[in-house]
């Protein structure tokens, strides 16, 4: 197959020039100034605007906020990521579950909630960015609950553009881009909240 | 491409009988219409549309003019982070690759991923050839699998149903492939989203090996990426212990930098969202996290063909956001189904006489299934000229000439059907370029013009029959201008 693709670029001069050279980005590194605060606003603001439960705690009232948000949901178990900080769950009353390899999607289905971090937050897109580290499980447990508890780190983990988030980020690690709670299209082109992702999504910006 | 569009009549045929459908055009034109506007407050939102647009054409156009050297590039990343290469030439040897691949596992069953690559080879039916059942998981899937129908757009291949007759086929036919649909199942969009999700959901958790195909490859790093909206996907990525992706060559990027241009115009144009629920990366295969085997197909199926055409080349460009349909006057009236292909609308129309070739009728046609408005072009987030890769492919229908058709130089011969178009272009030339001739011409027509017809007689009818023959002046232009001195003079 290459030597058909090299046949049919029979007519093109190879180009030397340095690669972002010849890419130029003329575009925006960040769209507008924005202050830390209002970069944190921001990702409220679109967090909110797609339909993600916004919250805002300070370090010392994380672990009360967490068990509120468990307690109004109701859930009975809570996927727990092997790393996640101890002190959030401290005050939560649901069973903690842990996601062992022998442990069947089944199995992870009958749980309610999970609790993670996150790698970093987009404030222009509302967008959060997992990347398996131990805060935050593998990329099973965000996904088969029906309840997503994601807990940001304020202003650390804070970016406020797409191409900022990618700077961050480890192309060898398994990436999820979260904006919001699972939706589709699909049905006459308008967007309806909750298909099979999570359809509650709570972000809890710590800090 | 899929065998499921063999012996479609001419797009103007298909067009006619669709453009009939009462409903199907009331669909239509709801969904494009709510789209449109949506795109174009999210692409307002952002102040440097142009020049993301700009490089997003240079990174393609970059990749696509040294795509072998890209293409080696990506094998050795994927094949350094865990995962296995496999190149197919066309359909059939990727169905057959895929197919081996799912039986080495022992499964007979997989779950897929929305993808057009596996839709253009048919992959679907090449597996249940061998007993392989393929379970399509995103919505508007479901709903074509279902109703067992074909798609009519790239990103809401289901758009030509509403509501209603989505809970129709919800109701009568998910009892046969699974979970059946709940009870009074009422056509709210929330109901039917919900009924999919319990139906799928079992076939999510018991799937072995899962199908995709991939939105973008980064030869640089070795990472697939799989934008999405439902959460189907990452299910599908996620869950299985095999995943196999088969991905049109035209999909490699050079560097994970490239991405940044990527999701933020991809988004905005598909769905008109800042940024998709969810975009799923994997770079070969991750210890103790989703599938322990990866495999990567890489598909030519005439992009080699494609590129080989200097003009036509641009359209392999194309990241499948499917803003030129919702934007396409023709496409609003006719719906996908007319243009033959899993490629619908303008992209469609330049991108399926290419990987197919001009030989049919349908492929034929499609180059004419546009009034060359620009609109596709305007709206295009990698800057695609449709309508110049449209005029190119009319020139190589009508004249035929040196073409690529799987890897071999072929000389096409001039169509059929366009014999009375090149004698009037040959009058055309011959009175041109004999001004005498024409001048006695033009006064002739002048002289005669209350005899004229309103319709042309013989061949020319198919021209005038959707066109009105244009009225000819008392007087030929030169002689008004050699009489006025050009209008100077008007009173003479």
């Amino acid at each position: 197959m290459l030597g058909r693709v090299r046949r049919a670029l029979a007519d093109v001069v190879p180009d030397e020039r340095p690669y972002e050279e010849v890419v130029g980005r003329d575009y925006l590194r960040t769209h507008g100034r924005r202050s830390t605060e209002e970069t944190i606003e921001l990702l409220a603001e679109n967090l909110a605007d797609y339909r993600a439960i916004v919250h805002r705690a300070a370090a010392e009232d994380v672990r009360m906020l967490v068990m509120r948000l468990l307690a109004r949901r109701g859930s009975q178990e809570m996927l727990v990521p092997p790393g996640l900080p101890p002190d959030w769950l401290a005050a939560a009353d649901p069973v903690w579950i842990h996601d062992r390899a022998a442990s069947t999607p089944q199995r992870l289905d009958r749980v309610g909630s999970v609790v993670t971090g996150c790698a970093v937050a987009i404030a222009e897109t509302g967008t959060i960015v997992l990347d398996g580290s131990p805060d935050q499980g593998r990329r099973r447990i965000s996904l088969i609950p029906d309840h997503h508890i994601c807990v940001v780190r304020v202003p650390d983990q804070v970016v406020s553009s797409v191409p900022e988030a990618l700077e961050r980020l480890d192309a060898a690690r398994p990436l999820t881009w979260i904006s919001g709670p699972s939706a589709t299209s699909d049905i006459e082109l308008d967007r309806v909240e909750g298909v099979h992702g999570p359809r509650t999504l709570e972000v809890i910006l710590l800090g | 491409m899929s065998g499921t569009f063999v012996g479609m009549p001419a797009f103007p045929e298909a067009a006619r009988t669709a453009v009939g459908n009462a409903t199907l055009r009331g669909n239509l034109r709801h969904a494009t219409h709510t789209i449109r506007a949506k795109r174009a407050r999210a692409v307002a939102e952002v102040s440097d549309w142009a020049e993301l647009r700009e490089a997003g054409r240079r990174i393609k156009d970059h990749t696509l003019r040294h795509l072998d050297r890209y293409l080696e590039q990506l094998e050795e990343s994927v094949t350094a982070a865990g995962g296995t290469v496999h190149w197919a030439a066309d359909a059939d040897e990727a169905n057959r690759i895929v197919t081996r691949l799912v039986k080495e596992t022992g499964e007979s069953e997989v779950v897929k991923v929305k993808s057009m690559a596996t839709q253009e080879i048919g992959l679907n039916e090449a597996l249940l050839e061998e007993g392989v059942h393929a379970y399509e998981t995103d919505l508007a899937e479901l709903i074509v699998q279902l109703g067992r129908d074909r798609p009519s757009h790239i990103l809401v291949p289901a758009i030509h149903r509403n509501r209603g007759e989505i809970r129709d086929i919800f109701a009568k036919e998910m009892g046969a492939w699974g979970r059946p649909a709940p009870e009074g199942l009422t056509d709210a969009p929330a109901e039917l989203a919900e009924a999919a999700r319990l139906h799928l959901r079992e076939k999510f958790l018991r799937a072995r090996v899962g199908i995709s195909g991939a939105n973008f490859m980064v030869a640089e790093t070795g990472t697939l990426v799989v934008v999405e909206s439902e959460g189907n996907g990452r299910m599908c990525l996620t869950l299985p212990e095999t995943l196999i992706s088969v991905v049109g060559i035209e999909k490699v990027v050079p560097t994970w930098r490239d991405l940044e241009v990527f999701l933020q115009t991809l988004p905005r144009s598909a769905t008109a969202e800042r940024m998709n629920p969810y975009t799923s990366t994997w770079t070969g295969t991750t210890d103790g996290d989703g599938p322990s085997a990866f495999h990567l197909v890489l598909l030519d199926n005439g992009r080699t063909d494609t590129l080989a055409d200097r003009v036509g080349r641009q359209a392999l460009r194309c990241i499948r956001c499917s803003a030129c349909l919702n934007v396409c006057p023709v496409y609003e009236r006719a719906g996908g189904h007319a243009y033959g292909s899993v490629y619908p609308g303008p992209i469609g129309a330049i991108l399926s006489p290419q990987l197919r070739g001009t030989a049919s009728e349908i492929d034929a046609s499609l180059p004419y299934a546009s009034s060359l408005c620009g609109a596709c072009y305007e709206v295009c987030p990698v800057a695609i000229d449709i309508p110049e890769v449209l005029v190119h492919l009319r020139e190589r229908v009508v004249e035929g000439g040196p073409a690529v058709r799987e890897g071999n130089r072929v000389l096409l011969k001039p169509a059929r059907g366009h014999a009375a178009e090149r004698a009037a272009m040959r009058a055309a030339r011959w009175a041109l370029a004999r001004p005498a001739a024409l001048r006695a011409g033009q006064r002739l027509a002048s002289r005669t013009r209350r005899l004229h017809p309103r319709t042309l007689p013989g061949p020319g009818r198919a021209w005038t029959g959707t066109r009105d023959l244009p009225p000819v002046p008392a007087e030929p232009f030169r002689d008004w201008w050699q009489r006025t001195r050009g209008g100077e003079d008007e009173t003479k």
